[in-house]
């Protein structure tokens, strides 16, 4: 790893400063996918701006409609939190999934987000549940956020800040891990809001995640497992690695979809 | 009966709480005076020739101490690595070992291979100064497969136009043609036993020091013989006679044979201590140990069981194409010969055997031993083919394996060995009991009312460890013999050091051992410690691998003792003013036949050491006494693995839904000891056969799998739950060595792949697949069957 300089504000606005004011630098939170980058020689950022110590960056707040989580929430504390248990059991429980012990006590929502891992699973809960990720300058859908592989819609000097869930009346996340790493070779998270409205999030299958339209109409017309997992999927497009072939993929979307609503 | 700390007790491991409180002193711990970091510059090709190498500017780097090529290993002519074992090929020529320089000369052969080293201040200025030395690469097309190494262009050595290291044969070969030809049927299988990167949980690492004053080299390191590794780099890299070379193997964290070898790494950090003028220190870290530690298995075989109209096993034909990788490692060239070959008859009585194997140089890391090294690739041969012919012919596959088993013994196999004693049937009528394997049709029933598919599998595996009689091993090729040695010292309070040549890497040698001393001397195991792992102070040994430390090392321990008591005797009856012949030890007391006159060791030892009371020109004062064994024969543990599996017929996922294993290892000196070896085992052969395989990219000629994000370890979840993973014995003790033990380090991982797989295929009904059995290779095999849609 290359020396760097750490800094540690205390305001976003002084994080955003700090940024403008480096050549190369890049925001921490977790510091779950930077610091193995900069481990292998694959990132050397000259300035590292830590955020975790910024005034009111973590935290969980429920609404009767919504759950609320600041970007700098470890997983640890999203997972154990008795009010996302009580309001949406299938986030707090996909998120008991993400990583082993350490990595949930390290890592973070934000970072998640702002990193878009094409395997991570947060992004498929952003989707599934029709979340709304706040910055230091907006409020953007998650529909619109999530770009391509590695990509947001985030400007570079653009912190989230939170997430706000909407409350659905169904949901569950299924995940069947790849055996090595763990990650989601592919990850599924279904929801039903009250108006019988479907969302279906997908991780781990394509270089993006992404929302699986076709079973949600096929939801939207009957909620079932049956329903979902009679939806052919096409594995054009889908990822094909050592572990999982692209039809393989296909195939899993499938039958974890049928899965998901099963159990939502 | 046994004492509450002798043989036979599950008594607590000594060493253990060092290692789980931290306290262990494992190489990398070490940090002497002044120390230098080595950093190795590794290949980034697959193959090529190496036009230029300039460190011109590498030098100049901010705390570069030296930079060494194979320019200065040629200047200081420091031999290259060895393989200490020599096949001859079946047509008497001998096996075709290329250069293995300790720095690559001219050419790189795989990714990872050792270019050059940075030797400077910190690991970080070494590192950065290697990423500054120019390498100027001519590339060269590669082969990374086994199978297609002997018809590729790619030539790896020189020595090797076809890449073919030997071509080498075993056994009976025209009775073995004509038992095909007379065969009612004939059972043929593919297989693929897929290359395994071993992952001890310590990477490898050394230090290297020069003592200018005594013009004497000191080497740390993790290795699981450090005599073998005072001789090798003493007789072969010439960098100094035995007495000038001081090697210390401290604690090892696990081997499963990984660290037997002489690597390149500790060799230079022996001769940069030297050029550098300071100790030089080398630890490999992880993606170091998955790119450069030597793999495992890798084998391509074609195999075929010709039963009579009887269903009697009447031949066996095999034939193997071997990776050897890049370069011959150790004892590479042993593997998929005499530790495979012979051990082809399995527990069967098959009249004919015959085995050829073509051992070929690819563009990977080299290959060696493994935890079961030969045997686990024997055993995955005979056990998936008896298995598939049990089916073919509709027989059931226990009693198929029965009825021909070997029943008498000694058993002179059409393969070299000779099985020693065994009662196959009592293990398997024990695994078939505990398994409850006549109730299988019930449980089957049960997965598929939840949707899975629940399939079972046999493995009746042998095995031949506690290697070996030296003359038989010299004969077949061996450079070195495999013997043990062992020193007790007796100290004048009647504490007890043994120093063995044998080494404990996680084995529990600092407990087993001192349970047999206890056993013996009848002291107490806290009275007891094992000193190894330093040739220093022990004289010679030759190490721990092949499951040989308990059938050998113990045993030129119990010869040692012997010895002691003989000598105690001799000064209790000097003392007690009794003839020898009328003394008597037992429980730790020397008594005097017919009188109440009595001793306990204790006072014999410090008796032994004051002279006071005998004639020391006719009694020598103290006691310690030494002995090498040399076994009489190998040692054949064998037991029976039944796996049930439950797949998920929607994913491909398969679960160890049941294990049961019967082992017959002889008499057991620590039965917790061997059960958590059993358990460790069978966790690695699990591995194997659902999760771990090492692949090479073909086009690239990269390692893909190169880190834990794609090369899958099994883990806690993928064992069975405890309550179904069962562990039985059986005993039929060793007639070979006096205590009656057979090997049990091994036996796990050579048993449980073919149990695993042969469930795997019985639950999905298909003939074959492949390991790793993946989700994805499962759920490819059921799609390929049309299984999937039966299901449903």
């Amino acid at each position: 790893m290359e020396n760097f300089n750490y800094h540690r504000p205390a305001t976003t606005t002084a994080a955003v400063a700090l940024l403008k004011k480096s050549k190369d630098g890049k925001f921490l939170a977790g510091g779950h996918t930077l610091i193995p980058t900069m481990k292998q020689g694959l990132a050397a950022p000259r300035d590292v701006i830590d955020l975790t110590a910024i005034k009111g960056f973590s935290g969980i707040k429920v609404s009767k409609t919504m759950v609320t989580i600041k970007a700098g929430t470890t997983h640890q504390d999203v997972t154990m939190s008795k009010d996302v248990n009580k309001a949406i059991p299938a986030l707090a429980q996909m998120v008991g999934k993400i990583g082993g012990v350490h990595v949930r006590h390290k890592g973070t929502i934000g970072g998640s987000l702002a990193n878009n891992d094409p395997a991570a699973d947060y992004p498929s809960a952003c989707l599934g549940l029709g979340a709304t990720i706040e910055t230091n300058k907006r409020k953007i859908e998650a529909d619109k956020f999530f770009t391509g592989m590695f990509e947001t819609a985030l400007k570079n000097d653009e912190i989230i800040i939170a997430v706000h869930f909407p409350i659905p009346k169904k949901a569950s996340h299924q995940k069947f891990p790849n055996p090595a790493s763990r990650y989601a070779m592919v990850g599924v998270f279904v929801s039903q809001d009250g108006k019988g409205k479907t969302r279906v999030g997908v991780t781990g299958a394509a270089p993006c995640v992404f929302r699986a339209v076709e079973v949600e109409a096929a939801l939207n017309e009957e909620f079932s497992a049956k329903a979902a997992s009679a939806v052919k999927i096409s594995a054009k497009g889908l990822l094909s690695d050592m572990h999982a072939s692209a039809a393989y993929r296909a195939h899993l979307l499938s039958v974890l979809a049928g899965r998901a609503v099963a159990a939502a | 009966m046994a004492s509450a700390t002798g043989v036979g007790a599950s008594v607590r491991r000594k060493e253990d709480l060092r290692f789980i409180t931290g306290k262990g002193q494992y190489t990398d711990d070490i940090n002497l005076k002044d120390q230098a970091f080595a950093y190795f510059l590794r290949s980034p090709h697959p193959h090529a020739k190496i036009k230029s190498i300039n460190t011109a500017k590498a030098a100049k780097m901010a705390g570069v101490v030296g930079i060494y090529t194979s320019v200065d290993v040629a200047k200081d002519k420091i031999g290259g690595l060895i393989c200490g074992w020599g096949i001859t090929s079946k047509d008497g020529s001998a096996m075709k070992a290329g250069p293995h320089p300790i720095l690559a000369e001219g050419k790189v052969r795989y990714v990872g291979d050792h270019v050059a080293v940075v030797v400077a201040d910190t690991k970080e200025q070494a590192k950065a100064a290697a990423a500054a030395i120019q390498v100027s690469y001519e590339t060269l097309a590669h082969v990374v497969d086994a199978a297609k190494a002997m018809t590729s262009k790619v030539q790896v050595h020189d020595v090797a136009p076809d890449n073919r290291v030997f071509n080498w044969g075993l056994g009976n070969e025209a009775e073995t043609d004509a038992a095909f030809k007379r065969a009612a049927h004939v059972t043929k299988l593919d297989i693929i036993n897929n290359r395994l990167i071993p992952n001890a949980m310590e990477p490898r690492a050394a230090i290297g020091a020069y003592d200018a004053g005594t013009e004497s080299y000191t080497l740390y390191t993790t290795s699981q013989n450090p005599h073998v590794a005072r001789l090798v780099i003493s007789a072969f890299h010439g960098l100094a006679p035995e007495h000038k070379l001081r090697v210390i193997a401290p604690d090892v964290g696990g081997g499963f044979g990984s660290k037997i070898f002489i690597y390149a790494e500790e060799v230079v950090c022996v001769w940069a201590s030297k050029h550098a003028g300071r100790p030089v220190k080398w630890t490999g870290d992880r993606s170091e140990a998955f790119l450069a530690d030597a793999h495992g298995r890798d084998h391509v075989t074609k195999a075929e069981l010709a039963t009579d109209a009887n269903g009697k096993i009447i031949g066996l034909r095999v034939h193997t194409i071997a990776a050897m990788g890049a370069y011959l490692s150790t004892f590479s060239a042993a593997v998929p010969t005499y530790l495979y070959g012979t051990l082809l008859s399995g527990q069967y009585n098959i009249p004919a055997v015959y085995v050829t194997v073509d051992a070929v140089y690819t563009n990977t890391a080299p290959v060696d031993a493994y935890r079961g090294a030969g045997r686990p690739e024997a055993t995955y041969v005979v056990e998936r083919l008896v298995e598939t012919a049990a089916r073919e012919l509709r027989e059931d596959p226990a009693e198929f394996r029965r009825k021909n088993f070997v029943t008498q013994f000694p058993h002179q196999t059409p393969v070299i060995m000779c099985y020693d004693v065994g009662d196959y049937g009592a293990a398997l009528d024990k695994a078939l009991a505990m398994s409850d394997y006549k109730n299988f049709a019930s449980r089957k029933a049960e997965s598929a009312k939840n949707g899975k598919l629940r399939g079972v599998g046999l493995s009746a595996y042998i095995e031949a460890c506690g290697i070996a009689p030296s003359a038989a091993v010299g004969s077949l090729g061996a450079g070195v013999g495999l013997w043990e040695s062992a020193e007790v010292r007796v100290n004048p309070i009647g504490t007890v050091e043994i120093l063995t040549g044998s080494h404990s890497h996680g084995q529990g040698h600092e407990t087993t051992f001192a349970q047999l001393v206890s056993d013996r001397l009848g002291v107490d195991i806290n009275s007891v410690s094992i000193v190894h792992g330093d040739t220093d102070k022990v004289q010679m040994g030759m190490g721990t691998y092949g499951s040989r430390s308990g059938a050998v090392g113990m045993h030129a321990i119990s010869k040692a003792l012997d010895k002691v008591v003989a000598k105690a005797k001799k000064v209790a009856a000097a003392v007690m003013e009794a003839s020898a012949d009328d003394v008597v030890f037992q429980d730790g007391s020397f008594t005097v036949k017919g009188t109440d006159k009595k001793m306990a060791f204790g006072e014999v030892a410090l008796q032994s050491y004051l002279g006071h009371k005998f004639n020391s020109s006719e009694i020598e004062i103290g006691l310690k006494e030494s002995a090498f064994h040399d076994p009489a024969n190998f040692v054949f543990p064998a037991g029976v693995h039944i796996c049930e599996v439950e797949v998920d017929p929607d994913t491909g996922h398969t679960t160890i839904a049941a294990y049961t294993c019967v082992d017959d290892f002889g008499n057991l000196i620590n039965p917790m000891i061997v059960e958590g070896q059993v358990h460790g085992g069978i966790a690695q052969g699990i591995g194997q056969a659902l999760l771990e395989g090492c692949i090479y990219d073909e086009e690239s000629g990269q390692l893909l799998t190169g880190s834990f994000m794609d090369y899958a370890m099994p883990r806690a979840g993928y064992m069975p739950n405890l309550a179904d993973f069962k562990l039985g014995f059986t005993c039929t003790p060793c007639p070979t060595n006096p205590m009656g033990i057979k090997g049990c380090g091994e036996a796990g991982a050579i048993g449980s792949p073919p149990a695993v797989i042969n469930a795997i295929t019985n639950a999905i009904g298909v003939r074959e697949i492949s390991m790793p059995a993946t989700p994805l290779t499962v759920w490819n095999a059921m799609q390929a069957s049309g299984m999937k849609k039966a299901a449903e």
